[in-house]
């Protein structure tokens, strides 16, 4: 996992409550048993007019038609790396194609009112910093973002806040692990198998209380 | 002091703890499937590591395969998708190189969904954890597990170190009390908490479903409800254990036997909140007050009673919620205020993880029996959970009202409710769908979809329209 330590990125808005894991990648790219390329298809359904297939190669992406109206195409916000949005972002399904999508599209921070559980949760094993912001904070965003072309801003993981283009820090929160995690850009399995041991005891003395559990 | 069911499902399974409260926590149950598992495996691989505890594992396929003419060709040759195809070959091979406690694959009889098949085959039991790739994993709550969806690099996790790192979340009480009116199911109290505490209100809780209509409810009735927590937010939803848990694990094949029984029932029995717990948000609601629900929208909070009509946007002030209601209308192609009964439907799908078990599929018959599908509906499909779920259906003879009524009765699977294979909507199409998300796009591109329960299906596809299945019955 690439590490998370100082982001300084283009910001697109994306207005939205609800935006669910089915809007992020449609159903169909998820037949594909490998981890990358979902970029192309991220919000397929809104960024394209035709309905987007697996297994297109990048030449027909290409020219597939796009939708003018959904605010991602616009010039403005190409090669952005910061997503500002509202509430309950990633809701739905639990597939990680969502923020393997999204990070392949070029986004490592997501700023919103509220995220979905099992979204937020993967952001981190994909080095996406999922940030929580509160309303008012986000509404001023959004007004900034939409009146100053090439609004950039800073991320600072090691001091837990979002910087804007005047100065003004928003302070975020994060639990303790994650952040080392993302800082270090470690695998959570490494980590875990740190405690082989303490696994391998509980393992034995639950078999023991509750065999039942344990049929071969 | 006292405790929640979640308390004490929660530290159980604690192995280790960090000092800001993250803790390892041990997984007795991983159930697996072919779309979220591929890269699980391959990162397995490419690290050298082995799984911890294979006979953990229970797996299936289930959302890509096909739910017709499964005998035009052997195997997955039956799958036409080439994509699809390799998807389910590539759990076969994954699961043939490292083995499972029990695998259903493509065609075999007790393939099906994996929520409905755990269960049935007893390899969900009372106080395990449950993970899955997949959200609606909160089904096996119903069980008194604390069971949720994880994403694939966590379905690698599991695999590699039979723990997952988690955070405890806050607690919710819902209970519902009173006596569910005729006609009123376990899937119009899902539909009706989540109108009441919206799609974001459960998130960061465990939600524990009680009161007197929930210990009324079936176990197929109890994992509609559980399953449905997750679009209130909540990654888990689950019920204490009673008479009707253990009576429904009594002899299936996973569940114990003999002595180990009894033991497990004294364990099981443990499993309920004690009395003066406390919770960090109590919700309520009245069985009584709770009519038949439908969806208007592209998310499960748009949901009111079928006697009532499409809201207003007009009338919603907050700014952001009122455009989400604007759009929402426009794709679902409706005008505000029209009444729900009013809209006419052109398929019909009973199915999904949600309503696709035994008692789904008679409380629809019973509804569907000497009556036909109206003439403007396309297609209307009824997909039992699994192959032990149709043989049965089958031995009851209820794919015979399915049939004369004008339904397709299909090989199990996920189908229309995600619309992996090939059921799915063309757009613009209307669906009366017992499934659990009404997500633009969810059930096809442009298809429209609005979430109700199989009896309220029924009574749409015999109408033509959205219909109050109370007045049918």
């Amino acid at each position: 996992m690439e590490k998370f330590v100082k982001l300084d990125g283009l910001v697109a808005p994306l207005d939205r409550n609800n935006v669910d894991t089915d809007a992020i990648i449609p159903k169909q790219f998820l037949k594909s048993i490998k981890r990358s390329g979902f970029g192309p298809n991220a919000f397929d359904e809104w960024r394209y007019l035709d309905v987007g297939q697996p297994g297109q190669d990048a030449a027909t992406i290409a020219q597939r038609p796009k939708n003018p109206n959904f605010v991602l195409n616009q010039p403005r916000y190409q090669g952005a790396q910061v997503l500002l949005t509202r509430q309950n972002f990633g809701c739905g399904s639990s597939r990680e194609h969502a923020p393997w999508a999204l990070l392949d599209f070029g986004f490592r921070a997501i700023i919103a009112e509220s995220f979905a559980d099992i979204f937020f949760n993967n952001c981190f094993k994909n080095g996406i910093l999922p940030i929580v912001l509160p309303a008012a904070e986000i509404d001023a965003l959004f007004a900034q973002v939409e009146a100053t072309p090439g609004y950039r801003l800073t991320i600072d993981l090691p001091a837990q806040a979002v910087i804007r283009p005047d100065g003004k820090g928003l302070p975020f929160q994060i639990d303790a692990f994650r952040k080392e995690c993302l800082l270090n850009g470690w695998d959570d399995i490494g980590l875990t198998l740190r405690h082989a041991d303490k696994i391998r005891a509980f393992e034995e003395k639950r078999r023991s209380e509750q065999p039942w559990l344990f049929a071969q | 002091m006292a405790q929640t069911l979640y308390d004490k499902l929660w530290q159980s399974h604690v192995v280790h703890q960090e000092d800001d409260g993250t803790a390892l926590i041990y997984i007795d149950r991983h159930l697996v499937h072919e779309v979220t598992s591929p890269q699980a495996f391959e990162g397995l691989k490419l690290a050298g590591r082995k799984p911890w505890r294979v006979s953990s594992i229970v797996a299936t396929a289930d959302h890509n395969t096909p739910t017709d003419h499964w005998d035009k060709a052997e195997g997955t040759a039956a799958i036409d998708d080439p994509i699809a195809r390799l998807q389910v070959d590539t759990l076969d091979s994954n699961i043939r190189t490292v083995g499972a406690l029990a695998y259903f694959p493509f065609k075999d009889k007790r393939q099906g969904i994996v929520h409905v098949v755990g269960p049935e085959n007893g390899a969900t039991l009372p106080g395990m954890t449950v993970v899955c790739g997949d959200s609606h994993t909160s089904t096996h709550g119903a069980f008194a597990c604390m069971a949720h969806g994880i994403g694939t690099s966590e379905v690698e996790h599991v695999m590699a170190t039979q723990c997952l790192v988690q955070k405890k979340s806050k607690s919710m009480l819902i209970r519902v009390d009173g006596a569910l009116g005729k006609g009123v199911t376990a899937k119009d109290v899902a539909l009706a908490i989540i109108g009441r505490i919206g799609t974001a209100g459960g998130t960061g809780y465990a939600i524990e479903f009680a009161g007197s209509a929930i210990r009324g409810l079936s176990m197929e009735g109890r994992m509609t409800l559980c399953n449905m927590a997750i679009e209130a937010g909540a990654r888990m939803g689950f019920v204490a254990v009673d008479d009707t848990t253990i009576d429904y694990l009594r002899g299936r094949p996973f569940s114990p036997q003999g002595e180990a029984w009894d033991q497990a029932v004294a364990y099981w029995r443990t499993l309920t909140s004690d009395d003066g717990a406390q919770f960090d948000r109590v919700v309520e609601l009245s069985a009584a007050a709770i009519a038949p629900q439908v969806t208007w929208g592209t998310s499960p909070e748009m949901v009111v009673p079928v006697t009532d009509t499409v809201p207003d946007p007009a009338r919603e002030t907050d700014p952001v919620k009122r455009e989400g209601m604007e759009r929402a209308l426009q794709y679902m192609g409706l005008n505000p205020n029209t009444l729900i009964t009013a809209i006419a439907i052109d398929k019909v799908f009973i199915g999904s993880c949600t309503n696709s078990r035994i008692e789904d599929l008679r409380a629809a018959a019973a509804v569907l029996k000497g009556r036909h599908v109206a003439a403007n509906v396309k297609l209307a499909l009824a997909v039992p959970g699994s192959g032990l779920v149709k043989q049965q259906a089958e031995q009851e003879g209820l794919d015979k009202i399915f049939v004369a009524a004008g339904f397709e009765w299909r090989e199990p699977g996920c189908s229309m409710c995600l619309a992996m294979n090939a059921d799915r909507l063309e757009p613009g199409e209307r669906c009366a769908s017992t499934s659990n998300r009404n997500f633009e796009g969810r059930q096809g591109p442009g298809g429209r979809t609005h979430l109700l329960s199989p009896q309220m299906a029924a009574a749409a596809a015999i109408a033509g329209h959205f219909a109050d299945v109370r007045e049918i019955l």
